[in-house]
C-alpha cells in the first residue's frame, strides 16, 4: 500500500479539470435552484450546449475559435429560453420535468446518426481544441510546484478555467448582494409575495435561468476543452446530478458553496478510489469482496454514503447556516 | 403565542377590544367617509358617489363549483369597507381575481377607470393596488428590512445590468431604507429589522406583511384576514393600523370574520355568500340584516356570535393557518 501515491493522486484531484467544471455548473445550479429556487434538473443540457458550439461551431461550421464559442453562449441562453418561457409561469414542479426530459432529448439528438453532419452522431466531435491551445502564452515544458505540476496546455486550461470559476463567484457574490438578487431570493422564499410588491416574477425567473445556464455552458466549455472532444455520452443526467451534490454539499445559496463542494467532492472520489486500488493492490481486499474492475462504481457507493451522513448532521452543507435552514418551515 | 403579548407594550390585554362602536373616532377623513356613503342606499351592487374599484359580471367556477360570481361590486375611494361571509364564501377567491393571481371565467373590472382584467399581477401591484395574503407569507429566509425594502417599486438596483454598478443604486437604497425604518417602527418592528423574518411570530409576521404592502405605496390595500391567527392582544394595535392607513388618504377592502373588529372600523361592510354579494351597507345596517343572519347561519355557521365563541374561534384560527395550504393557491 503506496501512501504517498494516494496523497499524490488526492492533491493533484484539488485543481483538476473534473473539479473546475463541476464547480462551473454548480455555480449556475446555485443561482438556479440555491438563489431563485427553481429546479433545473437539465444543467447538463446547458452544458451540452457549451461542448457543442465549440465542438460544432469550429469543425463542422468552419467558425473562428472565439465565435464557436459566442455560438455556445448563444445556445445556452436559446435553451433557457426554450425551457423557460412554456414552464416558468407553471407551478415549479413543471420546469424540473421539462429540465430533466430535455437534457436526454440533446444528448440522444446530438448522437443520432442523422446530425452526424452537425455533431459527429455517437462518435461526438474532435480536432476543436486547436484554437484554443494555439493561444497558450506558456512555452512548453512543466508548470507549478510539485505534485501540482502540469504540461503547459494543462496549465493554461486550469490557469483560465479557475480564474473563469473566480470571475462567475464574483459576479455571483455582487449580484447577490445588490436589489436584483434580493428580488431572486425573495421568489426563492414564495413567489406570490413577491408578485404581490409588483415585481415581474417570470421575468426574473427567466433571467436567472438564462444566467445559470450560461454558467453551465461554461462548464461545457472547460468539459469539451480539458478533453479536447466533445461525447454526447458523457452529457447523460448524472452530470447534472453530480452538480447537485457539488452544490449541495458546499451549501447552497452561498457563493462560494459550489465551488468548494465540486472540490472536496471531486477530492473525496480519487480519494476513495486511490485507497481501494492500493488496498486492492497490496492484498488488503480480497475478489471475493471487491474485484477491481468495481472499484470506479464502489467509490461512489462509499463518498455517497458518507455524503448521507454529512447531510444526516450537516442538512445546510459545508458553508450554509443551519438556522436559517431551519427557518424554511414556514 | 405568549410571545405575542410582549410585542405590544402599548395593548392592554385579552378581551378588551371595543364591542358594539360604530365609527367613533371624530377624524375629518372618517367623517368624510360616512358623509360620502350616507346617501348611498344599501343594497347588493350599489353604485357609489366615487369609486376607485368597479367589478361587473366577475365569474369563477372550479369544475361545477362556482366559487365567484359577482354581477356588480364598487368599492368607494378613501374609505374602509370589509368584505364578509362565511368560510367558502369566495372572498379569498374574489381578492385574488381583482389582483391578478386568478383568471375569472368571465367578467371586468377596472381601478381608477382603468381596465385590470388580463393584467399580471405584479403590474396590478405596481398600479397601486396591493394585496395581503390570508395565510402570511413572510419571506422567511431574508431580513425583516429586505423583506421591506422588497416593497419598494421603481427600483434602478433591480436592473441586472446596473445591479453590477452600486454606485448607481446605493443613493436610491438609502432612501427606501429610511422609508422601511420609520414604516418598522410604527409597526413596533423596527428592533427587529435586522432579524430573519421566519423568527417572528405570528402576529408580527402578519405586521411584517402589512408594513411591506404599504412600501408599495398603495392607493387601494386589500388585506385578507388580517386579524386571523393573530392574538387577541395585538388586535388592537392592528385596528390602529388599518384606520391609519384611511387617515393616509388610502383606500381599504379587507376580509374579517371578527363582527367586532368590522363593526369597529368598517365605513361600509359588503357580504357574500356562496360566491354572490348578498348584502351590502353601513355596519349597524348590514348587521342587523335578515340575509345576512341567514347567510351566516345558513352556512358554517362561523361568525362568532359569543365572546367564548370568538376565543374558540381565535384559537382555532391559528391552528388552521399553520396547518392548512388550501387558501393559497
Ligand atoms: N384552487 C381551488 N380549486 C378548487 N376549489 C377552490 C380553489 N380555491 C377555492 N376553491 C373553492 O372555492 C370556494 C371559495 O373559496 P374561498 O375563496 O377560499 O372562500 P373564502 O375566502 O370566502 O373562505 C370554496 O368552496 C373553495 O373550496
Ligand atoms: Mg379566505
Amino acid at each position: 500500500m503506496d501512501i504517498a501515491v494516494i496523497l499524490e493522486n488526492t492533491i493533484r484531484a484539488l485543481f483538476n479539470a473534473e473539479a473546475l467544471i463541476l464547480a462551473l455548473a454548480a455555480i449556475g445550479l446555485n443561482v438556479h435552484f440555491g438563489y431563485t429556487g427553481l429546479l433545473n434538473f437539465g444543467q447538463v443540457g446547458f452544458a451540452a450546449m457549451g461542448a457543442y458550439g465549440i465542438g460544432s461551431g469550429v469543425v463542422y461550421l468552419d467558425l473562428p475559435f472565439g465565435v464557436s464559442l459566442l455560438l455556445g453562449i448563444a445556445l445556452a441562453v436559446l435553451l433557457a429560453l426554450a425551457l423557460g418561457i412554456p414552464t416558468l409561469r407553471l407551478r415549479a414542479d413543471y420546469l424540473a420535468i421539462v429540465t430533466i426530459a430535455s437534457s436526454e432529448v440533446i444528448r440522444l439528438t446530438a448522437r443520432s446518426a442523422e446530425l452526424r453532419e452537425l455533431t459527429g452522431g455517437s462518435s461526438g466531435v474532435n480536432g476543436f481544441s486547436q484554437g484554443f491551445y494555439s493561444m497558450n502564452p506558456f512555452s512548453p515544458g512543466s508548470y507549478g510546484i510539485g505534485w501540482l505540476s502540469y504540461d503547459a496546455n494543462r496549465f493554461f486550461l486550469l490557469v483560465v478555467g479557475w480564474t473563469l470559476v473566480a470571475l462567475c463567484s464574483v459576479l455571483v457574490f455582487l449580484l447577490m448582494r445588490s436589489p436584483w438578487g434580493r428580488v431572486l431570493r425573495g421568489i426563492r422564499e414564495d413567489e406570490d409575495a413577491v408578485r404581490s410588491l409588483g415585481k415581474n416574477v417570470v421575468g426574473y425567473k427567466m433571467q436567472s435561468l438564462v444566467l445559470g445556464g450560461i454558467f453551465g455552458a461554461f462548464a461545457g466549455f472547460a468539459f469539451a476543452l480539458a478533453n479536447s472532444s466533445v461525447q454526447p455520452d458523457n452529457y447523460g443526467t448524472q452530470f447534472t446530478f453530480l452538480a447537485f451534490t457539488a452544490m449541495i454539499l458546499g451549501g447552497a445559496g452561498r457563493v462560494i458553496g459550489p465551488v468548494v463542494g465540486a472540490i472536496v467532492f471531486q477530492t473525496s472520489l480519487v480519494l476513495v478510489e486511490n485507497v481501494l486500488i492500493q488496498a486492492k493492490g497490496a492484498g488488503y481486499i480480497s475478489d471475493r469482496i471487491l474485484e477491481s474492475t468495481d472499484i470506479g462504481a464502489v467509490r461512489f457507493v462509499l463518498v455517497g454514503v458518507a455524503l448521507m451522513a454529512l447531510m444526516i448532521y450537516r442538512p445546510q452543507g459545508l458553508f450554509g447556516d443551519k438556522k436559517e435552514l431551519a427557518l424554511d418551515a414556514r | 403565542m405568549p410571545a405575542d403579548l410582549q410585542d405590544e407594550p402599548g395593548a392592554d390585554g385579552v378581551g378588551s377590544r371595543a364591542i358594539g362602536t360604530s365609527v367613533t373616532d371624530g377624524s375629518a377623513r372618517a367623517r368624510a367617509a360616512a358623509a360620502a356613503l350616507a346617501t348611498v342606499p344599501p343594497r347588493p351592487g350599489v353604485p357609489k358617489p366615487d369609486p376607485i374599484l368597479v367589478a361587473d359580471g366577475v365569474l369563477r367556477q372550479f369544475g361545477g363549483l362556482t366559487a365567484v360570481d359577482v354581477e356588480h361590486f364598487e368599492v368607494q375611494r378613501g374609505v374602509i369597507t370589509a368584505l364578509i361571509g362565511p368560510n367558502g364564501a369566495g372572498k379569498t377567491t374574489f381578492f385574488n381575481l381583482l389582483t391578478g393571481f386568478d383568471k375569472p371565467n368571465s367578467g371586468t373590472w377596472s381601478f381608477e377607470g382603468k381596465e385590470l382584467a388580463g393584467m399580471p399581477a405584479y403590474r396590478v401591484a405596481r398600479r397601486g393596488m396591493v394585496r395581503t395574503f390570508q395565510l402570511t407569507k413572510a419571506l422567511s429566509r431574508m431580513t425583516v428590512l429586505d423583506n421591506m425594502r422588497l416593497g419598494a417599486t421603481g427600483q434602478r438596483g433591480e436592473n441586472f445590468f446596473r445591479a453590477l454598478l452600486p454606485a448607481s443604486w446605493t443613493a436610491q437604497q438609502k432612501g427606501i431604507d429610511a422609508r422601511a425604518v420609520d414604516l418598522l417602527g410604527r409597526f413596533k418592528l423596527d428592533s427587529k429589522a435586522g432579524d430573519f423574518a421566519g423568527s417572528l411570530s405570528g402576529g408580527q409576521r402578519k405586521l411584517l406583511e402589512m408594513a411591506r404592502a404599504l412600501m408599495v405605496e398603495p392607493t387601494l390595500v386589500m388585506l385578507d384576514e388580517p386579524m386571523a391567527g393573530v392574538n387577541p392582544a395585538l388586535t388592537q394595535s392592528l385596528l390602529g393600523h388599518v384606520k391609519d392607513l384611511r387617515e393616509q388618504g388610502m383606500t381599504v377592502l379587507f376580509v374579517e370574520h371578527d363582527m367586532d373588529m368590522v363593526r369597529d372600523i368598517s365605513d361600509w361592510v359588503v357580504v357574500m355568500a356562496q360566491g354572490r354579494i348578498v348584502a351590502e351597507g353601513p355596519p349597524d345596517v348590514v348587521m342587523a340584516d335578515p340575509a345576512v343572519i341567514d347567510a351566516y347561519l345558513g352556512a358554517h355557521h362561523d361568525a362568532p356570535l359569543s365572546l367564548e365563541e370568538e376565543e374558540a374561534q381565535i384559537g382555532g384560527a391559528r391552528v388552521e393557518t399553520l396547518t392548512d395550504g388550501r387558501d393559497e393557491a
